[in-house]
């Protein structure tokens, strides 16, 4: 994949226009805590004046999920606040930074910039969802990561992993200039860059002796 | 010592946790009956509530209560609260709201009526400095004794200014060098060799502040059970966070419980962190049920600390054989809203990196109205080696000397000494480290190609040097072998990502002859038991507990041997130690499961019921909770040393400058470092790129912009106060240590979280000046419209000493 193609697909996947459209589609007015989640419905609390919950199906890491939420609401505060999967972390908010990624139907978005609405009926794959359910076995990327000793604070490190999930499904064979590129959505403050790409080459190579 | 640990690749025994999304950082945990506050944060960089109606946010469903100044601890002076109806700085908590979501809590925020009077403020050290100026408080702007005073009230503000002449000099972009400093030491001859110099030197300086802006905002979560404090927290360090979060709400230790099994970053802006924390243990105390205060990105910007810029003038000497024999430095420091001293420690660095023997400095360190300031990885140092190093390869291009034999000629030997003290090292190795440094690079190579010219770029080559300290010494390790034969290390360090929790165990395990699968972490949670321990600050932390741990493992060596002696015949002396059995030789011993029984059935020393007299009080209630779960290893580190404990990176980068568009990119970058013994080479790589990288972002990404007329921030976000991404590193890097062992610590390691910033900055920034024909533009951000105003000889949008805002 050259680099304009990457830059491309980027366009193309984190789209500002498409996120904006998809809160006055839902109905939402745009306000300052607008990205807030609402709490755990368990608290039986009616979130914002004005904004109902509604209940939906997600299908995360192959399982539907029912879930009550906001039209307003995001992805990764729908799995961190509502469904209890921390593994998907809040690093920005506001796609600066990615360590919220996830997959939608295998592909890596910010989690904190996809509208959960927005992801009924697609295939959401999450840090949690990587493991083997049968064996507990580590995914191919989560095996190089640990055979490479990836990441220092690792807060980055699930939203880096599914980056490179997505990575080698597109591009199993990439340079490490194209690794850079397909993982240059993430960011890691510890700067450990070239242990994250020692990582994602190993996975690659893994993905292509399976 | 056998090194069957020491120098090897050993994945900390967290990653799985991490990489699994299981690891749960403070803003993963669910306590039932969980609330959400939200803070209202100052609009105004410096302020007074003159009035609050909160009835209309108390009066909304969901809203459970407000937590506000007066409720909180406060002290005078210039010393922050964790709420304030004074703000000093745009961002500073005034007051938090609690309700049942996070949404509802935003909402209450939004429907306080506040009235602000706003007050003076000063951005600029300077402009604190002016006669007539603004002070960042009302009353004055320094809270210490003047410096020429004999007598004066050191508890209370008073007004430090400089004079209308000395405004003259910097209206006109100097520095006055003869200007009142507050802090100033001289040693040598210094005006004799500035006299005697073949060439001096002279520059103007201005380093941005930068916000710390670790991956992981500082989120905390709290409630109370029985009168004691559970904290779920974000902090570097560990047992010394929970002492400075019980000392600021006034509880004792033992009522606080403290979780912090990881930290998604800090870089000193979370030694303790202990401020934000105060807010939810402080609220959910009053409103009886577990308060999370999650810390959004654009808090974090505010709250988060923040390294202190300079405004600085230099004045250097060198002889014709490019020996620098005189440093005159004088600092202006922009201390935010709560001080700073970096300056202090960029003195005695410039000092150690130039070896002038002849050296003055002065400096001043004004409060302003912007955030908190605080160490940041290389505090002092890194601004100082990335401003000053250009200058060194200026004098080396006037006196036609090689930058590389510049910085050879200059560097610190063994017999270096530091600052007014004249401090020794227990080990400098900065000369092996530049050699290595250069063969690695191919300096001679790489020289050939400074200057050269493809279409619009500009090829620069660049060196710096950064030494840091890289070590304190004194504190406990606590340890357990328990039946099940494993070892039980007990760490009161935190987990701050530098892998440091688990490798700082591994010289126990080699004395134990332990291999690493019998050797359990215990950390993270203070219940389980936590030695008096240092920060995880100033890369103490592998030099302190290696001799933390290297010490409790003799300890529990010794008592193997004891019990070995004792139960299989002969003297304690003739027993070896190795995997996880102790015998003579040709016998097969015990294992050390069956040694952990005995030492049960024992008791005194051996289980630890019998403690030794020189361990810390505060190691004590955790080795007595400990004593009689197995065989005990619990020792003060008393080995002692002479001098300061010091590391190196030298840093090696080639870059292109593109004249048309003046965008830098590093094209390769080396470094090479001296930090002792190496205990686990690909963490240290991780560290030394990793701190390097933060240099390159510290000098050109990262951004610090205030509007001057509100004083706001207008760079608070990270697409705008940018750290490096995978796009901004350099295309090659390599590393490297000396790996000479430090004589005065028993496993020979020395820290290094610190130095690669300072080598990365000044690598950076010297290449820089190198590919625009040896201009030192002595300033950060190496923004393209600075460096392109220069190139093009226009009237730049910056003087020489204003600062990089606006």
């Amino acid at each position: 994949m050259g680099d304009a193609a990457s830059v491309g697909l980027l366009e193309k996947k984190y789209s500002r226009r498409s996120f904006i459209k998809g809160v006055i589609a839902a109905g939402a007015t745009a306000s300052s805590t607008g990205y807030l989640m609402g709490g755990p419905t368990a608290l039986g609390a009616q979130s914002m004046p004005g904004a109902t919950e509604r209940l939906i199906t997600l299908n995360i890491n192959g399982q539907d999920r029912r879930v009550d939420i906001l039209p307003n609401e995001t992805l990764a505060m729908t799995l961190r606040y509502r469904l209890n999967m921390t593994g998907t972390k809040l690093g920005c908010d506001r796609a600066e930074c990615g360590a919220c990624t996830v997959l939608i139907d295998g592909v890596n978005h910010y989690g904190c910039s996809m509208l959960t609405h927005q992801v009924r009926g697609r295939a959401v794959t999450t840090i949690e969802g990587l493991e083997n359910p049968d064996t507990g076995e580590l995914s191919i990327v989560q095996q190089a990561v640990l055979e490479e000793g990836g990441f220092q604070c690792a807060f980055c490190a699930p939203g880096f992993i599914m980056s490179m999930e997505a990575m080698i499904r597109v591009n199993p064979n990439p340079t490490r200039e194209e690794a850079k590129m397909a993982l240059s959505g993430n960011l890691c403050r510890c700067a450990d860059y070239d242990k994250i790409l020692t990582c994602a080459m190993r996975a690659a190579e893994l993905a292509r002796s399976v | 010592m056998a090194d069957k640990l020491i120098g090897t690749d050993i994945a900390p025994p967290d990653l799985v946790a991490k990489i699994t999304g299981r690891a749960r950082y403070a803003e993963d945990f669910r306590p039932d009956g969980m609330v959400f506050a939200k803070l209202l944060l100052s609009p105004m960089p410096h302020c007074r509530v003159r009035g609050v109606d909160v009835s209309r946010a108390l009066a909304m469903d969901g809203v459970i209560d407000i937590l506000r100044a007066e409720e909180v601890p406060s002290r005078e002076g210039p010393r922050e609260s964790c709420l304030t109806d004074e703000p000093h700085y745009e961002g500073e908590p005034v007051l938090a709201v609690a309700a049942i979501t996070e949404e509802i809590a935003a909402a209450a925020i939004e429907a306080i009526d506040i009235d602000f009077e706003p007050l003076p403020f000063v951005l600029d050290p300077l402009d604190s400095l002016r006669p007539g100026g603004p002070t960042a408080y009302n009353d004055g702007n320094y809270f210490a004794r003047l410096p020429d005073a004999e007598s004066g009230d050191p508890s209370v503000f008073q007004d430090f200014k400089w004079t209308e002449a000395d405004f003259v000099e910097v209206d006109a972009g100097r520095m006055p060098s003869e200007a009142a400093s507050t802090r100033s030491w001289e040693k040598g001859e210094v005006d004799a060799a500035f006299a005697a110099a073949d060439l001096v030197l002279e520059e103007a300086i201005v380093h941005q502040s930068v916000t710390h802006h670790p991956m992981e905002p500082r989120t905390n979560m709290a409630y109370w059970e029985n009168g004691k404090l559970y904290a779920h927290v974000s902090t570097q360090s560990a047992q010394v966070t929970k002492g400075a979060l019980a000392g600021a709400i006034g509880i004792d230790a033992d009522d606080v419980v403290m979780i912090a099994e990881y930290c998604g970053g800090g870089f000193g802006s979370k030694i303790a962190g202990s401020t934000v924390m105060q807010i939810p243990a402080l609220f959910s105390r009053k409103i009886n049920r577990p308060v999370m205060l999650r810390i959004t990105r654009y808090e974090e910007n505010y709250v988060g600390r923040a390294r202190p810029g300079f405004q600085a003038w230099v004045k250097m000497a060198f002889r014709n054989d490019g020996k620098c024999t005189g440093v005159d430095l004088f600092i202006v420091e922009e201390g935010g809203a709560y001080g700073s001293g970096d300056n202090n420690t960029a003195g005695n660095i410039a000092d150690l990196i130039y070896t002038p023997q002849n050296m003055r400095f002065r400096s001043v360190s004004m409060y302003t109205n912007t955030p908190p300031k605080a160490a940041q990885r290389g505090p002092g140092g890194a601004q100082i080696v990335s401003m000053l190093e250009p200058v060194l390869a200026k004098a080396g291009r006037e006196l036609g000397i090689d930058n590389l034999q510049m910085r050879l000629i200059n560097a610190p030997r063994s017999d270096a000494t530091m600052g007014p003290r004249n401090g020794r090292f227990t080990s400098v190795h900065a000369i092996e480290a530049l050699e290595q440094g250069a063969e690695l690079f191919d300096w001679a190579g790489k020289m050939e190609l400074s200057g050269r010219r493809e279409g619009s770029k500009v090829t620069g080559i660049g060196v710096g040097l950064s030494p840091y300290t890289a070590g304190s010494i004194g504190y406990d390790g606590l340890m357990v072998i328990r039946p099940d034969g494993k070892l039980y290390v007990h760490q009161g360090i935190g987990n701050l990502g530098t892998h440091s929790i688990s490798d700082t165990a591994r010289p126990a395990a080699e004395i134990l002859g332990l291999n690493w699968d019998q050797v359990e972490i215990v950390w993270g949670d203070s219940r389980l038991g936590q030695p008096r321990s240092s920060i995880q600050a100033g890369s103490q932390t592998t030099h302190a507990h290696t001799r933390a741990n290297h010490a409790a493992g003799m300890d529990a060596a010794r008592k193997i041997r004891a019990i070995a002696a004792q139960t299989m015949g002969g003297s304690p002396g003739d027993y070896v130690l190795d995997n996880g059995r102790v015998f003579r030789r040709g016998t097969s011993g015990m294992a050390l499961a069956q040694i952990a029984e005995r030492a049960i059935q024992m008791g005194g020393e051996y289980d630890g019921h019998e403690l030794p007299g020189d361990i810390h009080a505060q190691t004590r209630p955790a080795a007595e909770m400990l004593a009689g779960e197995g065989l005990m290893g619990v020792a003060k580190d008393n080995y002692g040393r002479s001098g300061s404990t010091y590391s190196f990176v030298a840093g090696f980068a080639m870059v292109e400058l593109d004249h048309e568009t003046g965008v830098v990119a590093i094209k390769e970058f080396v470094a090479v470092t001296d930090c002792g013994t190496v205990i686990h080479p690909r963490s240290l790589a991780a560290q030394v790129f990793g701190g390097c990288i933060q240099g390159m972002g510290m000098a050109m990404t990262q951004r610090w912009v205030f509007d001057p007329q509100y004083g706001v921030s207008f760079a608070n976000r990270l697409y705008t106060a940018r750290p490096p991404g995978f796009l901004d590193i350099p295309e090659d890097m390599k590393w490297g240590a000396v790996g000479i062992a430090d004589p005065q610590t028993p496993v020979g390691a020395k820290g290094i979280g610190e130095p690669p910033v300072g080598a990365g900055a000044a690598a950076l920034t010297t290449a820089v000046a190198d590919a625009m024909g040896g201009i030192c533009l002595c300033r950060t951000p190496l923004t393209p419209d600075i460096i392109l105003a220069e190139l093009e000889g226009r009237v730049p949008a910056f003087g020489r000493l204003d600062q990089h805002v606006g």
